[in-house]
């Protein structure tokens, strides 16, 4: 791999760019692989890749059946914070984020990660208490985050209105180290990688059933053929269930659209993300100047990756409530992705009922922040059996009644 | 120079003269002029600056599709950035301004950016600014967030208002064109609804604009005549500004309809969105004129050939003196033709075709217009004004120069398939017009699987005048029956076609130019993403569509690519070697343009941003010092200030006086479910963990509702009211919640069981009197017995009080002597006020939420959303008491025989008292030595309620301890979040009157 930097651009500037090459190879697939991760999306590809940096094993193929990266990776709003409840869930989304500092450099690949801090407002004085339990966990949990007074809260966000006639703002909490990334780099970043290392990232290739004898997974069919493995990783988001069923077993998964939109681009107004769950939505600026908006999932299991335009009035409403100011601007497209949600809102990385099959699912709403976290937990699992990250999230929580509830730490989808 | 012709102008009124300003210059315009028809006539062709290089931009299109004439417009509450001056109505004292540069739009210190775009190709960002790692956030990221965006950001909230409007029809029509108004008369004449809609203020589309012939007539007499006719039709709605914005499931439309842009403060909505259900759509939405890529075809003065004749006909502007035509199709030559009948002239047309056109070629040549067959464009000369162009031949080969001032380009036409297409529509590729059409056989589909839209005339490809009207006639019809109409006679208007030579697809001219060409040949005007770079992110692997257009950002500018993304599309697909449609496209997603934040909250702002639901004792709340707080959609006083008292002051005050005197509390916000029916007792054993069937009629029981998971969700009091009647109450935020729980039991699950649920909340006021004095004020208002006998703790009774009509409930959640007295909604405020009056003397004061809250924590009793968080089962806070040994099953009883439920080291409640009487802070955790296994600080346990009691002077609490009940008196530490560590001693969670003395006398 030819490595990306100023001086890279300056020499192929001199010749019209015409020399860059692929940023991933396009193989055919070979007959077996060591490990076969379906779903070429942030979680699988991140999986795919720290099983070659941290584990060796590079013999692996990554399948995708549309286009890398082309999920909810592509989708989301791009928001990246681990100011969570439960222990487990803030070890793994502080994981994410502390490895998205460095992921640039870990990758070669600017995924423009920008810790520009987000806020989460405390709207209800039981939002307050809330929030107030979140810090006082996140101290111990070695996640930094603070509450903050509603003062605060207008010098980090002028545009906001504090005294709104319904939910003033009564504070916040706030992580100042939480921002976002561009989300379709962090998808190309490891498949760049990945390829590099000489795994193949196989797009336009539907797996349509999963192989196995004696209880272990021997390989899966898609619609390039039958390609063996000794250990397969399903990491497929809002179709977990449907690869599930062909693995032979049922995961507690629902599929539902989850919508968000963006305005047109503006000069630079907010220099933070704030999420409002009382009022239910979320805002940050991209670098294009676009006003990035995010608000709740729809009421019914669908896999239309549209939804219902009620959500995005209510989002709408709300944001113009906290920002009076985006009531002057128009939004530019809304789009949705369809997110696969557990009972506990937490999701699952897990052996599974079939030998050597993993699954790595059910992120939800929140599942681009978790990305690298997530990759990095799923790979040693599977190379391993286990991993610590990963140790409390598994499939069978459901069975013990082992919850990780964050429902009371994040009441809006995010 | 662009400036105004003499005559002429279909649209503008010359007797009006509007006065705008542009950049701070006064400038003149007529009605019915656009903005930027405006400023051509002012010779302003220049308007911008684009996104990356921040080149000089002029306007390029005449509607919806314009990427680069963006106005910031208006000012203070009125603002709006990125408003396209080509829709947007000139009125008298406009006033806008250019985007996107500094200092001025003439001199552009981002133009820099321009003179190094070699060393910033497509994706560069994602290649370099890695090191040092804080540059990014520092340095690189605030410098590019300067120099991206468009518009100002506004300043100040929004000063106009906007409504929403719902509509439903049988058939709607997008699209005031021919088509649209041949489909919407078609439909009609079956006798159903019809709705047609219009996005600007001119009927007629394209063909008022060509002096196109309809049955004998213009197309403008006869676009005003069938206009008519629609008018008179009963069954039609007809209305201009208004868009088709996006087509949702299940017929679901929206309609943008921009009111009073051009009216501005004149007291009218600014924008209101429209609902639509329709049963049948019809999208007449045209189809837009492709650019053609050439080096330099950025230069401002080169535009679409169809934007030049609208500018020439309709506003009677000239965008140049001398203007040069490229085109690979016949169409343009009108153009050509529309600049020599005002005397303009048209050095050159520049044909691509070796064959060149058909009878509006011969039309040219007669005029005397030289025309080029099998040319192209090797460059524009000009930099902020095209000078002139290089003309060679298709190969490349053959240079000449033109001197020009302005260039009409057309590549041909894409029809607008975004409606088509929002809501799941699929599409074809026609080889012969170069663009994709809607493939009828793939609509999309209603609830039913049956399409429910069609498209019709251009923008379902029928691109001859001729086949337009026929195609609107019979999609007008066959959705008019489709929708419920009825068959009639019904014939297209008839329109005579002339013989055209085919067009001939053109993605690069001249072709095979070289990369330094390809470099200045812009596919998306607004992003400066160029024919290189598109063809670079093909190299780099970026191979899918969505790839090319998230690697280059194709497309996704405020104008989504219309003008950009066929263009793209072909440059990707040949670099690919593979076929247009087999490349696909890139989603379409709703809007269609894009739609203001406020027409989408609507009136939702402000005091009606959510309904806000008040007691029948709101008012009297408000007129005595209530400090609110939100519960849910209501607002329940945290407390009453008196005078000059702080909140905390008040709180204790309240606090006080209940304990020594009398309290009264607005309850009526507590959740009231009238649950009714034989099966009624069977199904709240279900809902509730306790035994409630075994309940006596008169009295009341303490009940706990679990999710199937086990967790406790909510409580409250259940009062039998009769055999088959009960009455539960839940908790104030929970009310809607619950009724929805029960609701789905009974309809998925239950469906056979005989039971009604009502919610009542809102039909009954509720107070809470409480105190030593409670009983006494009861009695002077006299009625009924309240006496200890007749009355019991946790009995009821119906009767009178004071002459109110009221059930009164012996329950305490305060554990004072307590009834709760329900009346009707319509005679609580006169309750309430009468309760008062009578008390006075008996020290008789209302209070808020915290007393209430405080209290309850003083006697250990737990409070849903402080105990509970959704992960906390009833065996965790010792309410062991309230589950039944006795039933077989109940709502979540499967679930608490789980491994994990019945541990027991789950954190269990108790009280918490700190050593030196402080009060804990919220939410803090007891932490023990060491780490768990994730390397975080082992914790033990966490305060769920803390409070200063007022009554026992000191800080108390309730938490949840791991082997909590077991280590009464040890001494816990909870370390605050500002460096303090509080010291804290387990002990029971009851803090007052353990015995329950004060409650029960």
């Amino acid at each position: 791999m030819r490595r990306y930097s100023a001086f890279a651009i300056a020499r192929e500037a001199a010749r019209h760019h015409q020399g860059w090459e692929r940023a991933w190879r396009s193989p055919e697939p070979r007959k077996k692989y060591d490990a076969i991760i379906v779903g070429a999306g942030g979680h699988g590809l991140a999986t795919a890749y720290y099983l070659g940096k941290n584990h060796g094993l590079k013999n692996v193929a990554v399948i995708e059946k549309g286009w890398l990266g082309g999920g909810n990776t592509g989708r989301n709003t791009t928001i990246i914070r681990s100011n969570y409840l439960q222990d487990p869930s803030a070890a793994i989304y502080e994981k994410a984020r502390s490895l998205y500092e460095t992921m640039s450099q870990d990758l070669n690949y600017n995924v423009m990660f920008s810790p520009r801090g987000v806020i989460m407002l405390a709207q209800t004085h039981h939002e307050v208490r809330g929030y107030q339990r979140t810090a006082h966990a996140n101290q111990h949990q070695g996640v930094s985050t603070r509450f903050i007074s509603p003062e605060e809260v207008k010098k980090l966000v002028p545009i906001i209105n504090l005294d709104g006639p319904r939910y003033p703002v009564l504070g916040g909490l706030w992580q100042a180290r939480g921002g976002t990334a561009r989300h379709d780099a962090v998808a190309w970043g490891y498949a760049r990688a990945c390829s590099d290392m000489g795994m193949d990232i196989i797009q336009k290739c539907e797996v349509t059933g999963v192989r196995s004898s004696n209880g272990q997974v021997m390989g899966v069919e898609t619609t390039k053929g039958p390609i063996d493995c000794d250990k397969l990783g399903i990491v497929v988001a809002g179709h977990s269930g449907v690869l599930a069923d062909m693995a032979g077993f049922r995961l507690p998964i629902e599929s539902v659209a989850l919508q968000a939109l963006v305005s047109e681009p503006i000069k630079p107004c907010m220099d933070v993300v704030v999420m409002a769950n009382t009022v239910h939505g979320y805002m940050s600026q991209s670098d294009k100047g676009e006003m990035v908006i995010g608000g709740g999932a729809d009421g019914y299991n669908n896999y239309t990756q549209r939804g219902s335009f009620h959500h995005i009035e209510e989002t709408v409403r709300a944001l113009i409530e906290t920002f009076p100011m985006i009531s002057r601007l128009k939004m530019l497209r809304q789009w949705g992705g369809i997110v696969d949600m557990t009972g506990d809102r937490s999701p699952i990385i897990s052996k599974t009922p079939l030998g050597n099959c993993f699954v790595n699912c059910g992120w939800g709403t929140g599942g681009f922040k978790a990305i690298p976290g997530s990759g990095w937990a799923m790979a040693e699992l599977m190379a391993k059996g286990e991993s610590p990250l990963a140790a409390e999230f598994t499939m069978n929580r459901f069975k013990a009644g082992r919850f990780i509830d964050e429902s009371v730490a994040a009441g809006v989808a995010h | 120079m662009s400036f105004r012709l003499r005559e002429g102008g279909r649209l503008i009124d010359r007797s009006k003269v509007l006065r705008f300003a542009f950049n701070g210059a006064s400038k003149k315009g007529f009605a019915g002029d656009t903005l930027a028809s405006a400023l051509l006539g002012a010779n302003q062709m220049l308007m911008g600056r684009s996104f990356k290089y921040h080149r000089p931009r002029g306007v390029v299109a005449s509607g919806a599709e314009e990427p680069n004439a963006l106005m910031n417009l208006g000012k203070g509450a009125f603002f709006e950035p990125n408003q396209r001056a080509t829709t947007t109505e000139l009125y008298e004292g406009l006033e806008a301004g250019s985007q996107n540069h500094w200092p001025s739009l003439e001199t552009d210190i981002g133009a820099l950016n321009g003179y190094v775009s070699r060393f910033l190709p497509a994706g560069f960002y994602y290649k370099t600014f890695m090191a040092p790692r804080h540059a990014w956030k520092y340095l690189f990221e605030p410098f590019i967030r300067q120099s991206a965006g468009l518009g100002k950001a506004p300043e100040e909230g929004d000063g106009d208002r906007y409504e929403h409007f719902y509509m439903f029809t049988d058939v709607l029509v997008v699209g005031g064109g021919i088509a649209g108004l041949q489909a919407a008369l078609s439909a009609a004449r079956t006798g159903v609804r019809v709705l047609l809609l219009e996005q600007t203020a001119d009927w007629g589309g394209r063909a008022v604009v060509d002096g196109t012939v309809i049955d004998g007539m213009p197309a403008d007499a006869w676009v005003q005549a069938t206009l008519a006719t629609l008018s008179e039709m009963e069954n039609v709605t007809i209305r201009a500004r208004c868009m088709g914005a996006g087509i949702y499931d299940h017929g679901y439309v929206l309609g943008y309809e921009r009111v009073a842009d051009h009216t501005p403060q004149a007291g009218a909505p600014r924008h209101r969105l429209w609902k639509i259900r329709a049963r049948q759509v019809v999208t007449a939405t045209g189809a837009i004129e492709r650019p053609l890529s050439f080096a330099g075809n950025d230069i401002p003065g080169v535009m679409l050939a169809s934007a030049v004749r609208d500018y020439v006909v309709n506003f009677a502007v000239a965008p140049g003196k001398r203007t040069v035509v490229v085109t690979n199709n016949d169409d343009a030559y009108r153009t050509a033709l529309a600049l020599v009948a005002q005397g303009l002239s048209v050095p050159l047309i520049v044909d691509a075709r070796p064959r060149g056109g058909g009878a509006l070629a011969e039309q040219a040549a007669r005029a005397g217009i030289a025309i080029r067959k099998g040319g192209a464009i090797a460059g524009v000369l000009g930099g902020k004004r095209v000078t002139g162009v290089k003309v060679c031949a298709m190969n490349g080969t053959d240079v000449t120069e033109v001197a020009c001032d302005a260039v009409a380009m057309s590549g041909g036409w894409s029809p607008v398939v975004h409606l088509w297409s929002h809501c799941g529509g699929k599409l074809l590729w026609s080889e012969a017009e170069a663009h994709f059409y809607p493939d009828p056989a793939l609509p999309p589909t209603n609830h039913t699987g049956a399409g429910f839209v069609r498209a019709a005339g251009i923008s379902n490809g029928a691109m001859a005048t001729s086949a337009c009207l026929a195609d609107a006639q019979s999609q007008g019809a066959a959705a008019g029956l489709a929708a419920g109409g009825n068959a009639v006679s019904d014939a297209p208007a008839a329109a005579e076609d002339l013989p055209a030579e085919p067009l001939q697809p053109v993605w690069l001219m001249p072709e095979g130019a070289p990369i330094a060409m390809r470099e200045k040949a812009w596919l998306d005007f607004q992003n400066d993403v160029k024919v290189s770079d598109v063809q670079l992110a093909a190299q780099e692997g970026f191979e899918s569509v969505e790839h090319t257009k998230r690697y280059t950002t194709l497309g996704m500018a405020t104008d989504q690519g219309k003008l950009s993304n066929i263009n793209g599309l072909a440059i990707l697909s040949k670099a690919l070697n593979e076929e247009i449609p087999q490349v696909g496209t890139t989603t379409f997603r709703p809007p269609y343009t894009p739609i203001s934040m406020a027409a989408i909250a609507g009136e939702a702002r402000g005091d009606t941003f959510q309904p806000l639901r008040q007691t029948p004792m709101h008012a009297w709340h408000d007129a005595n010092g209530a400090y609110w707080e939100p519960v849910g959609h209501w607002r329940r006083p945290y407390c009453y200030q008196r005078g000059r008292e702080t909140v905390e002051q008040a709180v204790s005050r309240e606090v006080r006086n209940t304990r020594e005197a009398l309290g009264l509390l607005d309850a009526s916000t507590l959740g009231k479910l009238l649950v009714k029916g034989p099966d009624a007792g069977k199904f709240l054993d279900m809902l509730y963990t306790n035994m409630m069937s075994s309940l006596k009629p008169g009295r009341c029981r303490y009940g706990l509702m679990c999710s199937e998971n086990g967790f406790l969700s909510d409580d409250g009091v259940v009062a039998r009211i009769d055999e088959e009647t009960f009455l539960c109450h839940t908790t104030s935020g929970g009310a809607d919640r619950i009724h929805a729980w029960m609701e789905d039991w009974l309809q998925c699950e239950w469906w056979d069981w005989n039971v009604y649920v009502a919610n009542l909340t809102e039909q009954y006021a509720q107070v809470a009197v409480v105190g030593p004095n409670a009983r006494t004020l009861l009695e002077r208002l006299g009625g009924m017995d309240v006496s200890k006998d007749a009355l019991p703790f946790m009995a009821w009774s119906d009767g009178t009080l004071g002459g109110f009509e009221a059930r009164v409930f012996r329950i305490s959640f305060s554990g004072e002597l307590s009834y709760e007295i329900a009346v009707p909604a319509s005679q609580g405020a006169a309750f309430w006020e009468t309760l008062h009056r009578l008390g006075a003397d008996l020290g008789a004061m209302p209070y808020g939420t915290e007393a209430l809250h405080i209290m309850r924590a003083e006697k250990g009793f737990i409070m849903i959303g402080d105990e509970t968080d959704g992960t906390v089962i009833p065996q965790d806070l010792g309410l062991n008491w309230a589950i039944s040994k006795k039933k077989t099953d109940y709502l979540g009883k499967r679930a608490q025989a789980r491994s994990d439920m019945v541990r027991d080291d789950r954190w269990r409640l108790v009280g918490l008292e700190t050593l030196d009487g402080a009060v804990l802070p919220d939410g803090a955790y007891a932490v023990a030595e060491g780490n768990n296994a994730l390397g975080q600080r082992r914790m033990i346990g966490r305060v769920t309620s803390t409070y200063h009691s007022p009554t026992l002077g000191r800080g108390i609490a309730m938490g949840l301890v791991e082997h909590g009940p077991e280590r009464m008196g040890e001494v816990l530490e909870f370390p605050g979040t500002d460096g303090r560590v509080f010291k804290a001693k387990i002990v029971d969670p009851v803090f007052y009157d353990r015995e329950g003395e004060k409650q029960d006398v």
